[in-house]
């Protein structure tokens, strides 16, 4: 016996099946991922998982026991419990500050080389990596290079990013209209990425949590709305690591509520905030790698 | 904030109203874009059109046109809301004087971004 609509169902031992079946699930996502899902989100597990249950032929608790034991679902269900919703420019201001601050500071710093390098961390579907590639496409001077390295946990994810075909549902969320008809085009009931972003953007696995090996250091990390997902230890760590991927004269952007301000000091002396408008931006503090 | 709700679909009206009513709009409706003229002559003039395309008697490309011709009303903003999607109709829309377009079915999350990035729903803090 299943939840029916998020709603937990007693089974026949008169316990609550749902609560068993999301601890199961809430310690293998940990395990795998390092990812946090918090009391709570019992009825997200049970809407990502049943699905896979039902495709599988089987009940949702069904499902979970099969996990530790079948690698294949345990694959689906990590892509399908891992994935966030997100929208084109979320909460814009990020955005803004790109365009009009860092961007101009980054293509003086650049100014030798003339490339740039981003790293979209913890991608989900792309729209991050997109946004960033069309503000690259109107601001950035002829003859700059840019590339944006888009990583996830979920191999699903991307792949969809490889694939860069987004439903009008997806489009319609925080897309500007011109955006639309600049950037993207028809294909059937979807809408694709045009191939002069696309090529701008590659596609790495990556678990957070995991070492950066290979990555290379970046003009611009965006990290944004991701950190809330892990336990503090593994928060810091990430922070810690991040660090040195940053370049000198680069930028670390978290989430709008995210912030570095709880950090042990060791971790906090290693990062300057700077406050631009609404938006808080990170800048590797000199000299305080450890 | 004014909006005006364009949609020849009863249902369509509802669904929308019910979205910017929760972000604190003040709401009226038309069932066609002539209607809408009409109500915007009469009455108050709305800050926002959702418009619909496809509406008998006058459909909401032909509105926008005839919103945009009149300097009085060069402070409305116009979205186009409409199962229209292909993209030489958005571009239309665009040149026409629509500010922004949302694609049919869409989320109240999409109507409420597209608001605010139009500057008629205040930001994050």
């Amino acid at each position: 016996m299943t939840a029916q609509d998020g709603h937990p169902a007693p089974d026949r031992r008169g316990m609550t099946t749902a609560t068993d079946t999301y601890e199961s699930v809430s310690a293998l996502v940990r395990r795998e991922t390092s990812m946090i899902y918090d009391a709570g989100k019992e009825y997200l597990v049970e809407a990502r998982l049943r699905p896979l249950a039902a495709a599988a032929g089987c009940t949702v608790d069904e499902y979970v026991k099969r996990l530790p034991i079948d690698p294949v679902e345990r694959r689906k269900a990590m892509d399908a419990l891992t994935i966030n919703e997100t929208s084109w420019f979320r909460d814009h201001a990020p955005y803004q500050v790109f365009s009009d601050v860092l961007l101009p500071r980054l293509l003086e710093a650049r100014a030798a080389t003339r490339h740039l390098r981003i790293w979209s961390a913890a991608c989900s579907s792309g729209q991050e990596a997109y946004s960033l590639a069309m503000l690259l496409d109107q601001h950035l001077p002829a003859g700059w290079t840019h590339e944006i390295v888009a990583t996830d946990v979920s191999t699903a994810m991307l792949e969809r990013v490889r694939n860069a075909r987004y439903s009008a549902v997806e489009v319609n969320r925080g897309l500007p209209a011109t955006a639309l008809v600049r950037y993207f085009a028809r294909a059937g009931n979807e809408w694709e990425i045009v191939p002069r972003l696309r090529e701008h953007v590659s596609t790495r696995h990556l678990n957070l949590a995991a070492p950066y090996d290979g990555l290379g250091s970046f003009d611009l990390i965006m990290l944004r709305n991701v950190l809330i997902y892990f336990d503090q230890e593994t928060k810091h760590d990430i922070l810690r690591r991040m660090r040195p991927m940053v370049a000198p004269h680069g930028y670390l952007m978290l989430g709008s509520s995210e912030t570095t301000l709880d950090l042990p000091p060791d971790l906090a002396a290693q990062w300057r905030r700077e406050q631009e408008g609404r938006v808080q931006v990170h800048r590797p503090a000199t000299g305080a790698l450890t | 904030m004014k909006a005006l709700i364009i949609d020849d679909s009863r249902a369509m009206r509802s669904i929308l109203r019910r979205i910017v009513t929760s972000l604190d709009f003040e709401t009226d409706e038309a069932g066609h874009g002539q209607e809408a003229l009409e109500r915007m002559e009469s009455g108050p003039v709305p800050d926002v059109c959702l418009v619909d395309w496809n509406m008998p008697v006058m459909d909401g490309y032909t509105f926008i046109t005839k919103v945009r011709a009149n300097p009085d009303w060069r402070n409305v903003t116009l979205m186009m809301v409409t199962t229209e999607s292909e993209q030489q109709q958005i571009v239309r829309a665009l040149a026409a004087g629509a500010h922004e377009y949302v694609i049919k079915p869409f989320t109240p999350d999409a109507i409420a971004e597209k608001l605010e990035m139009l500057g008629l729903v205040g930001g994050a803090a």
